[in-house]
């Protein structure tokens, strides 16, 4: 097990190092000259030659790029033009509101997708298999964007139930804080609870069909016993390495959704900062959610080794 | 032709014409999949002859008009400017199937090569190619988009080339795994054993063997690619006013949504229908191409 995860620690660290220079890399995207697209609306020859010698634009590109990592290494991702905060403050102060809002639709996805995905394969080729299908591929199908929006107008504008959007933190009040998430985690969580569907259910189908399932059934246990304990517990075992997945989904469905909904997370940070043409902040957030993504993932395969037992060898 | 070539295609590997009619007649075989197939027919259809199917021009304001509910003049009612909204839907198929397509068109010029050279040479090469595709699936598929296109700037041409691009690791990935598996069968070992060139094998032997996984794949990220274009112009980042696409019409239709919700109706259930449609296809290709997966 141990040689595995440090296969794993190994090959995770140039990948680490090559997401660094694509995230270097865009700034090369940007046409024309960089200090003047860095500099937004401004064209102050002082400034512009300031940012130059900032950002080092005046020296051969490996020589930015050394620059650059040796700051990120150090947590320094550089200076929002629009707010003038450092980068990683800015990125670290939207991180628990996107966090909140990706626990929620976690909570969804659990509680929709694993028992439908479970019924699905229990009850295969039934009417309970195709309408659990059928809106699984559905939640793949439907944008998160327009969910939302036609939540808002049927749950908010129709009937009105909930808040539209907007963001109230738990410390100033927790039930207009879970009013506000309902809409969003339903959303968000929709498309990941249809993946998380579809697996379990190809998960479920696998287990079903092994001899320890048939053993457990031979011995007269009741069908309950041997769906919940004997195949789901292992049917899970994959499912743990789509959590790790499930977050590159959460958080590009979280751009959306924070968009659509008006809530101040990590997402809505990326749009306003796209707008501003802040690419510090454009920059940071790739980078951010990257080397998270990376580091789950890591996290995920050594939960994997820890849980099942052909990888403790 | 050589005797490895021959082997390869009386071996039932790329024997194309009947292939295709049986593949015809395996997917016809599925509901799903051949509902799947109808919508796109008629969506491509629709954006084709957009010019003569949409009743008016999708560009055409008109300020006695806005935001008028659907009636017989205007079947799916009218936007904030008082263009039709059916003619927009119309001509935004065109946005949509045409970001579809060419981004995954992109993904697979740029994946498939990569995908046959790190399958198919191995070593640093391989190891290479494999550290950056890692690097790309790292980075989750719409927040890389969306920084691509911030930084092409704007457009439906940078916002293709932006979902292209963040597609790609896919197929690098699939097309690798795919030559590693076809590149120790005995018909690859017989073309080189009669000495053909890499270059050849590469091309006519192996590349034609990987193909089905890639068509199937090709598919379902040909839906995946609709939404994206669709985040893309919702946030602003792709096609661009006053030119339709459905993505826009909804980053416009938000705005208006309690006094005229039919803005945001219509080019939203396009959008599923159409993702929904290469999904069924996808699905049901799969079952029939690549039964393993």
């Amino acid at each position: 097990m141990s040689a595995f995860l440090l296969r794993r620690l190994a090959i995770s660290i140039p990948t680490l190092l090559i997401v660094t220079m694509l995230v270097f890399g865009l700034q090369q995207l940007l046409p024309g000259d960089p200090a003047l697209a860095l500099s937004g609306e401004e064209r102050d020859p002082a400034v512009l030659a300031a940012i130059r010698a900032e950002y080092h634009l005046d020296r051969p590109v490996p020589v930015q790029y050394a620059f650059w990592l040796g700051g990120a290494l150090h947590g320094d991702l550089g200076i929002s033009l629009k707010s003038n905060q450092p980068v990683t403050e800015l990125v670290l102060a939207k991180l628990p509101v996107t966090a909140e809002l990706a626990g929620f639709a976690m909570l969804v996805a659990l509680a929709i997708g694993i028992p439908a995905g479970v019924i699905s394969a229990v009850k295969r080729d039934s009417v309970w298999d195709h309408i659990a299908n059928v809106i699984g591929l559905s939640g793949l199908s439907i944008p998160h964007f327009w969910l939302g929006i036609m939540l808002i107008l049927l749950v908010s504008v129709q009937w009105g139930l909930l808040p539209p959007g907007g963001f109230v933190s738990p410390a100033d009040s927790l039930t207009d804080n879970l009013a506000g998430m309902i809409m969003p985690a339903l959303v968000l969580g929709g498309g990941v609870a249809a993946m998380m569907m579809r697996h379990t259910r190809s998960a479920m189908l696998g287990t079903l069909r092994s001899d320890y399932v048939r053993t457990a059934r031979a011995k007269g246990l009741l069908e309950r016993t041997v769906v919940i304990k004997h195949a789901l517990r292992n049917a899970l075992i994959p499912i743990v390495t789509l959590g790790a997945l499930a977050l590159g989904e959460l958080l590009s469905g979280a751009v959306l959704t924070e968009s659509v909904f008006n809530i101040p997370g990590f997402g809505k940070l990326v749009v306003d900062a796209v707008f501003n043409r802040d690419y510090a902040v454009v920059q940071g957030v790739v980078l951010f959610t990257a080397s998270a993504y990376i580091l789950l993932n890591l996290c995920a395969d050594m939960a994997y080794c820890l849980i099942n037992p052909r990888m403790r060898g | 032709m050589t005797a490895a070539d021959r082997m390869t295609t009386t071996g039932g590997f790329v024997d194309a014409a009947p292939a295709r009619a049986g593949l015809l007649r395996r997917l016809a075989a599925r509901p799903a999949a051949m509902v799947g197939l109808g919508v796109v027919v008629c969506f491509l259809a629709i954006a084709l002859l957009a010019p003569w199917v949409a009743p008016y021009e999708a560009a055409a304001t008109s300020w006695s008009l806005v935001r008028k509910a659907p009636s017989a003049a205007h079947w799916m009612g009218t936007d904030e400017l008082g263009r039709d909204v059916l003619s927009r839907v119309v001509f935004g198929a065109r946005a949509s199937l045409e970001a579809g397509v060419l981004s995954v068109a992109i993904a697979l010029s740029l994946g498939v090569p990569l995908g046959l050279l790190a399958g198919y040479v191995g070593g640093w090469t391989d190891s290479l190619i494999s550290r950056f595709t890692d690097a790309l699936l790292a980075c989750p598929f719409l927040i890389l988009a969306i920084a691509l296109a911030a930084f092409l700037g704007p457009s439906l041409m940078n916002a293709m080339i932006a979902i292209g691009i963040a597609a790609t690791p896919l197929f690098i990935r699939l097309t690798r795994g795919q030559v590693l598996a076809v590149k120790t069968e005995d018909f690859v070992e017989a073309a080189r054993a009669v000495g053909n060139p890499h270059r050849r094998i590469l091309l006519r032997h192996i590349l034609p063997n990987v193909t089905s996984p890639l068509i199937v794949q090709a598919t379902l990220t040909i839906a995946t690619a609709i939404i994206a274009e669709a985040s893309l112009s919702f946030l602003g980042l792709g096609q661009q006013p006053p030119a339709p696409s459905w993505g826009s019409m909804l980053n416009f239709a938000k705005n208006f949504i309690s006094q005229a919700p039919w803005m945001a109706v219509w080019p939203g259930l396009a959008i599923c229908t159409i993702v929904l449609a290469f999904n069924l296809l996808g699905d049901g290709l799969r079952d029939v191409l690549d039964p393993r997966a």
